[in-house]
């Protein structure tokens, strides 16, 4: 099996180290011993901690461990290690085509007949399913919400409260320049991800209004040059004044820390982001949702699917690892998931109880807005060029005021226009 | 047993041999194939079978399924004139050559510069100097980046106070940020970190040159400039060239730093961005967009063709003019 992978695949300038790495790698019989990739190193702990006893009290003839990759490695380490035959036996999914590429190579196994799948929602499967939707690879684990969080110490010294439109929102970013040393706006482009992440995917949905308008640019019949479109890259350049000084050179790090220590008021946030504030901010902060454009009843959230697991096509132990991935599906691992990493949302239908406050805020918009995924992950990134790559490099010269909203929408409609025949 | 063909052959076409010893025997010298076996086993293996691979590789295509095929220069034709790949391919090209062009107007005067000041024999403490001002070069990249974007940070960073305390606060700007300053910025930190090299070199170079040449000189009424220019100057040239061509190869085999402090995605708007990061994207992928081998190979390919181009224009038209002395 190993051996026709290998001369399936191209990567001969890698060859002769593959070979040594089949013949150095334990070849792993004793039947009961699942390892998970991930990228998610911060979770460690808890998997070795909190998940993993909690599955073995119910299943302790198998053995689980967690073998994480840094992030910015993951893909790249995950594919060397899928052909050489030695990735482990649960494989965590990047959504839609990173892992749709992992199941069209035959590396991951089909999972339509896993005991407990029934238990989610189309479109949480969508992020792991073929184009047609015919076959899902992966079982979806985890969500992240996208919002705002805010230091609730300093709304209440300058008397704030929070902005439920765009209007209420340029006004309380307005006071806190005028009233006070606070940063209002902690976000920095030096990194370009949150450009496109926390800023255009973040409060865009409101104006192209969520899956319909996501919908509507896979079909080609909405375009990003779109007033829709442009308007949240307008938004986004009026945010300049009140970042902090030199936000070009701020990295996502630096963002984070500012935050915490107290030097900034609003933040754009993904959900994820809790976690790491509950640990360092030693002051209250509280969460909303995206502004919503003056007048506009209905609001919209980004709910993405970001995180699945699937099952090694390879695996010598694929009953124990069905056994392992069945009971992820059920309400147990949900609570345990939810609570021990507050901002990462089950999708399975149970029903989860939250104990964080700023997690259970955002998880409540679920029920007051329109849910929808970022609009680049399905199908539109497959080409060249990139449009998750352009989304980014735009977002970032709009923030820093090199770049004019209308041009943004140009420059990615017409690399989208290069290779997507519904765009041309 | 090859000695007993060449014999029966010699002996079947006996006339132009030109002289008795072509036809004695020697016996195999496998001592020769003994001592550079290994190092040759070596280097096929892991730099001319891969080199060869690559340029094979870049050849071929891939679908999705992971199947190959034979699909000739269109890796090169895209990469060269299909605009979404060439532009970011002449803009890497373009931005190496100015990551090159600030190494070379810096790297070699610095480096020359400090190499002067630490054979004088009046400096004192030159070790500690020369060992303090190599230290960058040993250091990872991945500190420096880090150190430097500390430094240069407009949140955490000593550089405002420094420049404000020197009456130039309002020039201090977010350098690493802004698409005009970027690349600008990361050369320097480059050549702060490797000018250890270029004036390590050329200090040696310096030693070696003996005092009679430069007494001689100043015997004769040569002033230290005259001493300088017509003698130290051309002894070191050898030197100097040298490291301007392993400057150059380095330069555009360069990746790391950028990629430490801007990621791969180079930005602002890819002003950062040189045919090392451009290949990295490329072969591995980047966040949503999937890796490419064989796409890879090509930009592999063509990075190769620049740095060998660079060389032999080195080779035919700087290494055979440059005059070596015998000291």
């Amino acid at each position: 099996m190993c051996i026709s992978k290998i001369k399936n695949h191209l990567s001969r300038l890698t060859k002769l180290g593959l070979v040594a790495t089949i013949f150095a790698a334990p070849l792993s019989n004793a039947a009961d011993k699942l390892v998970i990739e991930s990228w998610r190193n911060d979770d460690a702990k808890i998997w070795n901690d909190v998940i993993i006893p909690a599955f073995n009290k119910q299943h302790p003839d198998i053995k689980v461990v967690f073998a994480p990759t840094p992030p910015a490695d993951y893909n790249s380490a995950l594919q060397a290690k899928l052909q050489a035959g030695t990735a482990g036996d649960l494989i965590t999914c990047r959504p839609f085509d990173t892992s749709l590429a992992l199941y069209q190579k035959g590396n991951l196994e089909k999972l339509n007949s896993l005991k407990g799948m029934e238990n989610y929602p189309e479109v949480a499967k969508a992020a792991w399913s073929t184009d047609d939707g015919n076959d899902v690879f992966c079982l979806p684990m985890a969500s992240v919400i996208h919002g705002f969080i805010y230091n609730k110490e300093i709304f209440k010294d300058l008397g704030l409260s929070v902005p439920k439109t765009e209007s209420d929102f340029f006004k309380v970013l307005e006071s806190i320049k005028e009233n006070s040393r606070y940063v209002p706006l902690v976000m920095g482009t030096a990194d370009q991800w949150e450009a496109a992440t926390m800023g255009f995917q973040n409060v865009g949905p409101n104006y192209w209004k969520g899956e319909e308008g996501r919908a509507a640019l896979i079909s080609g019949d909405a375009k990003l040059t779109d007033p829709e479109y442009v308007k949240v890259w307008d938004f986004m350049a009026k945010w300049a004044p009140y970042m902090g000084r030199g936000y070009q050179a701020q990295k996502y790090a630096d963002s984070q820390n500012l935050f915490t220590l107290g030097r900034g008021a609003i933040y754009p946030a993904g959900s994820w982001d809790i976690t790491t504030f509950n640990d360092q901010a030693d002051f209250e902060f509280g969460a909303f949702p995206p502004p919503t454009p003056d007048g506009q009843k209905t609001c919209y959230i980004s709910d993405h699917t970001d995180i699945g697991i699937g099952l090694n096509a390879a695996s010598k132990q694929k009953e124990s690892a069905r056994t392992f991935l069945t009971w992820m599906a059920g309400p147990e691992f949900a609570e345990l998931y939810a609570n021990s990493l507050p901002g990462f949302f089950p999708l399975a239908n149970h029903s989860v109880n939250i104990k964080d406050p700023v997690a259970k805020e955002f998880l409540s918009w679920r029920g007051q807005c329109k849910q929808t995924i970022r609009n680049s992950y399905q199908i539109l990134s497959r080409g060249t060029p990139n449009m998750e790559n352009q989304l980014w490099n735009v977002s970032v010269q709009v923030l820093n005021g090199t770049m004019k909203p209308e041009d943004a929408g140009k420059e990615v409609e017409s690399g989208l226009k290069a290779w997507y025949p519904p765009h041309q | 047993m090859k000695s007993t063909t060449n014999r029966t052959m010699s002996q079947n076409h006996p006339e132009p041999q030109t002289g008795a010893p072509n036809n004695i025997a020697k016996p195999f010298p496998w001592h020769i194939l003994f001592f550079l076996g290994p190092a040759l086993l070596i280097y096929i293996s892991i730099s001319v079978y891969p080199l060869l691979d690559t340029l094979r590789l870049g050849l071929f295509s891939e679908d999705e399924t992971g199947a190959t095929f034979f699909v000739g220069l269109q890796n090169y034709g895209n990469l060269l004139f299909n605009e979404f790949w060439s532009e970011p391919f002449w803009n890497a090209l373009k931005n190496n050559l100015k990551f090159f062009a600030i190494h070379m107007a810096l790297q070699n005067p610095i480096g020359l510069l400090l190499a002067m000041l630490l054979s004088s024999p009046k400096l004192r403490l030159s070790g500690t100097y020369r060992t303090l001002i190599f230290m960058p070069t040993m250091l990872s990249v991945v500190i420096i980046g880090f150190v430097w974007q500390l430094l240069l940070s407009p949140l955490w960073g000593i550089s405002e106070d420094f420049m404000y305390n020197i009456g130039l606060g309002n020039y201090f700007d977010a350098w690493l940020g802004k698409e005009s300053t970027a690349l600008i910025t990361l050369s320097l930190i480059s050549v702060w970190q490797f000018v250890g090299i270029p004036m390590m070199l050329i200090y040696a170079a310096l030693l070696n040159i003996p005092e009679d040449l430069t007494d001689a000189a100043v015997v004769d009424g040569a002033k230290s400039r005259h001493v300088f220019w017509h003698i130290k100057l051309p002894l070191l040239l050898p030197t100097i060239s040298m490291v301007s061509i392993l400057t150059f190869v380095a330069n555009f085999n360069a990746f790391e730093l950028i990629y430490a402090v801007k990621g791969a995605l180079a930005g602002p708007n890819f002003s950062s961005d040189i045919m090392g990061t451009l290949f990295y994207r490329t072969f591995f992928g980047f966040q949503l967009q999937q890796g490419s081998p064989t796409m890879g190979a090509a930009v592999a390919t063509l990075m190769f063709l620049i740095i060998l181009t660079g060389v032999m224009i080195y080779l035919f038209f700087v290494q055979r003019r440059i005059q070596r002395f015998q000291l």
